[in-house]
C-alpha cells in the first residue's frame, strides 16, 4: 500500500511539473514579440485578411480563452497545422519522434556499456598511470563541444575520407516499402552510425565518472575488506562484489540520461542534418514557426518528464534503503 | 527532492572545509594547493583572462574588419601565413583575432553566469533549508519544475523570446542552472541547523538572518564553489551551442559564433581545419578548467575520493 501511494503521488508531481511547463511555454509563445502571421504576409496581404486569419487561429480571443484551448488540444494530441507547410503538426512530430528515439538509445547503450566498464577499470587501476591519463581524458571529452566534436568528424570521416554520407537519416530519393524497412536498411544505419558515434562519446563521460566515484565509495565498504579477507581473487572481488553493487547510481543515471540526451540532441541533430525532434525544434524557433515549436518542445519535455519518473520508481525498486515516506 | 537525481549528485558523508567566510574564500587556494589540475584550471583561466584584457592590443587585426590583398581583392579563405596565423574566413576576416576577442565572451557568459547561479543557488538553499515549512515546500516545488524544463531547448526559446543578446543569455543561463545549487545546498542546510553550535547561536540571541548568513553559509559555501566551477563551464558551453544555432548575439564575436559562421560557410567541405580547429579547442580548454577546479573542491569535500 505504501509503494501504491509513493507511485500515485509522484505520478501526481510528474503530472503537475508537466502542467506548469507547459503553461510556462504557452506564456513565453503568446508574448513573443513578432506578429506569428508573418508567414502569411505579403503585399496583397488586406487588414480584413488579417482579421479572418487571426479568427481563424482563435489569436483574437482573449488569452485565458486561448490557454483553455491549448490545454484541451495538448490533451487530445492536437497542435495544429505548421504556420510554414500547413502540415499537421502531430504528423511532423510522430515523422521525426522515431528518428530522435533511435539516435539516442543506440548512443545511450554505447556510452553506458563503454562507462561502465571504464569506470569499473578506473577505480581498480586508483592511483596508476591508467587514472592520470583516463580522467583528463573523460573530462575532455565531457568538455568538448557535441557540435564541434562532430564538425571534426564530419571533415574527416565525411568529406576528406568519404566513409560516411554527410547528414540527413536516408539518402535522397531512396524509397522504402516501410518505416521498419527504412530503419533497418543498410543505408539508414551509415547515416547514423557518425551521430550516434558522437553522441555517445559525449554521453559516456557522465556513466564512467558515475561508475568510477561509486567504484571508491562501495569498495571502501565493510563487506568488500571481508570479501578480500576470505581470500577471494581481487578480481573476483571487484567484479562479483564491488561492481554489482556499484551499479545503482548507474542505472538510474540511464533512465535520467534518456531524458536528458533527448533535450539535449537538438544540437548533434543540428550538426548531422538527422530529421529529429531537436533539429525540428530548432528551425521551428528559428521560423517564428509556433505550432510546431510548441508541440516539438512539448514532446521533448515529456519525455524528459516521464523518465525522471521512472528513473524514481527504478531507484525506489532497487535500493530497499530508499523509504516511501515524503520527507 | 526526486531520491534518483539526489543519488547522482553527491556521496553521502562529506567534510566541511571552512567555518567563516574568510575561510571559505580561502578554500580557493587550499584547493589549489593540494591539487595540481585545480591548479592548471586557475592557471588556464588568469590566461584567458589576461589574453580577454590584453585582445586589443595583442591581436593584428580588427575581427570584424575585411582584410584585403595588395591588389584590391578580399583576402577571403587565406591558409595560415605570417600575417594572418590562423588565415582567414570567407569573407576575408582574421581568424586569430577573432579567437582573441572571443575569450571575452566566454569569460563574461562563464563567469557572471556561474557567480548568478552560486548566489541564487545558495540563497534558495539556505531560506528552503534553514525555515522549511511551506517556505521548503514552494522552493523545492520550483526546482522540481526547473529539473523538469529540458535545458537547451528551454535556453533557445528563452533567447528567442528575450532577444539575441549575451546578458539574456547569462540571464536564462542562471535562472536555468540554480536548481543543482539550490538542492544540494539545502539537504546541507537541513543537517547543519540541527547541529548544537547552531542552536547556541540561537540561545545566545542570534537573529534568523545573522544565524543563517554567519553561521551556517561559510559551512556550505565551498559546496556552492564546486558547483559554480562547474556552472562556469557549463555556461560556456552552452552559450557557444546557442550561438552554434545562431540564436546568439550577432554583434559578439564568441567561439560559437566562429564555429557556426565556419559550419555555415562550407569551412567542412573545404578542409579549412585552421578555421574551426581552433575555437573548438578554446571552449574545450575554458570548460576544462573550471571542470578540474571543481574536482579539486570535490577531492577536498569528499575525502573518500582522495587518493589514498
Amino acid at each position: 500500500m505504501k509503494r501504491l501511494a509513493f507511485v500515485l503521488s509522484r505520478l501526481g508531481q510528474t503530472a503537475l511539473v508537466l502542467l506548469v511547463v507547459a503553461t510556462m511555454l504557452f506564456l513565453i509563445f503568446r508574448l513573443m514579440p513578432g506578429n506569428p502571421l508573418v508567414a502569411y504576409l505579403d503585399p496583397t496581404f488586406t487588414e480584413d485578411m488579417e482579421r479572418t486569419l487571426r479568427a481563424q487561429f482563435g489569436l483574437d480571443k482573449p488569452l485565458h480563452v486561448q490557454y483553455a484551448f491549448f490545454l484541451r488540444n495538448a490533451v487530445r494530441g492536437e497542435f495544429g497545422n505548421s504556420f510554414f507547410t500547413r502540415e499537421p503538426v502531430d504528423e511532423v512530430i510522430w515523422n521525426v519522434l522515431p528518428n530522435t528515439l533511435l539516435l539516442t538509445l543506440c548512443a545511450l547503450l554505447l556510452a553506458y556499456a563503454v562507462g561502465i566498464a571504464g569506470g569499473a577499470l578506473l577505480a581498480a587501476r586508483r592511483g596508476t598511470w591508467v587514472e592520470h591519463l583516463g580522467i583528463p581524458a573523460v573530462l575532455a571529452t565531457r568538455a568538448a563541444p557535441e557540435f564541434w566534436v562532430g564538425m571534426l568528424a564530419l571533415a574527416i570521416f565525411s568529406f576528406s575520407l568519404q566513409w560516411f554520407p554527410l547528414g540527413g537519416a536516408t539518402s535522397p530519393g531512396s524509397v522504402f516499402t516501410s518505416n521498419w524497412a527504412r530503419v533497418l536498411s543498410m543505408d539508414f544505419l551509415r547515416h547514423l552510425a557518425l551521430p550516434a558515434l558522437t553522441l555517445a562519446l559525449y554521453l559516456q563521460g557522465l556513466p564512467t565518472l558515475l561508475m568510477r566515484n561509486s567504484m571508491l565509495e562501495v569498495m571502501d565498504e565493510d563487506f568488500i575488506t571481508f570479501a578480500r579477507m576470505r581470500g577471494l581473487p581481487e578480481r573476483t572481488v571487484v567484479l562479483r562484489h564491488a561492481a554489482r553493487n556499484a551499479l545503482l547510481p548507474v542505472v538510474t543515471a540511464f533512465a535520467l540520461g534518456i531524458g536528458y540526451s533527448i533535450g539535449g540532441n537538438v544540437i548533434i541533430e543540428t550538426v548531422f542534418s538527422w530529421p529529429g525532434l531537436g533539429r525540428t525544434l530548432v528551425r521551428a524557433v528559428a521560423a517564428k514557426d509556433y505550432p510546431v515549436a510548441q508541440a516539438a518542445f512539448l514532446m521533448i519535455a515529456a519525455v524528459m518528464i516521464f523518465m525522471n519518473f521512472v528513473a524514481d520508481l527504478f531507484y525506489s525498486l532497487l535500493d530497499p534503503r530508499v523509504s516511501y515516506e515524503r520527507r | 527532492m526526486s531520491d534518483a537525481e539526489r543519488a547522482l549528485t553527491l556521496p553521502p558523508r562529506w567534510s566541511r572545509a571552512a567555518s567563516s567566510w574568510r575561510e571559505a574564500v580561502g578554500t580557493l587556494a587550499v584547493v589549489a594547493r593540494r591539487d595540481r589540475f585545480a591548479l592548471a584550471g586557475i592557471i588556464i583561466y588568469v590566461a584567458f583572462f589576461a589574453i580577454a584584457l590584453l585582445a586589443p592590443v595583442v591581436a593584428p587585426h580588427d575581427p570584424q574588419e575585411l582584410e584585403y590583398l595588395p591588389n584590391g581583392d578580399v583576402a577571403a579563405n587565406l591558409p595560415p601565413s605570417l600575417a594572418h596565423p590562423m588565415g582567414t574566413t570567407n569573407l576575408g576576416r582574421d581568424i586569430f583575432s577573432q579567437l582573441l576577442y572571443g575569450s571575452r565572451a566566454a569569460l563574461m557568459v562563464g563567469f557572471v553566469a556561474a557567480l548568478g547561479v552560486v548566489i541564487l543557488g545558495t540563497l534558495v538553499g539556505l531560506l528552503a533549508g534553514y525555515y522549511g515549512g511551506w517556505v521548503d515546500t514552494v522552493l523545492m516545488r520550483l526546482a522540481d519544475v526547473a529539473f523538469g524544463v529540458p535545458f537547451l531547448p528551454m535556453a533557445i526559446v528563452l533567447v528567442a523570446f528575450l532577444g539575441p543578446s549575451i546578458w539574456n543569455v547569462v540571464l536564462v543561463m542562471t535562472l536555468l542552472l540554480w536548481r543543482d545549487t539550490g538542492r544540494v545546498i539545502r539537504a546541507q542546510v537541513l543537517s547543519l541547523r540541527e547541529r548544537s553550535y547552531v542552536e547556541a547561536a540561537r540561545v545566545l540571541g542570534a537573529s534568523h538572518t545573522r544565524t543563517m548568513f554567519v553561521h551556517i553559509a561559510p559551512n556550505v559555501l565551498p559546496l556552492s564553489f564546486l558547483y559554480g566551477s562547474l556552472a562556469i563551464g557549463w555556461a560556456i558551453l552552452t552559450e557557444a551551442s546557442i550561438s552554434f544555432l545562431g540564436f546568439g548575439d550577432p554583434n559578439v564575436i564568441s567561439w560559437g559564433y566562429m564555429l557556426q559562421d565556419a559550419y555555415n560557410s562550407q569551412a567542412l567541405a573545404r578542409q579549412a581545419f585552421h578555421w574551426f580547429v581552433p575555437p573548438g579547442v578554446c571552449i574545450m580548454l575554458a570548460v576544462m578548467a573550471g571542470f578540474f577546479i571543481s574536482r579539486g573542491y570535490e577531492e577536498l569535500l569528499f575525502p573518500r575520493l582522495r587518493r589514498r
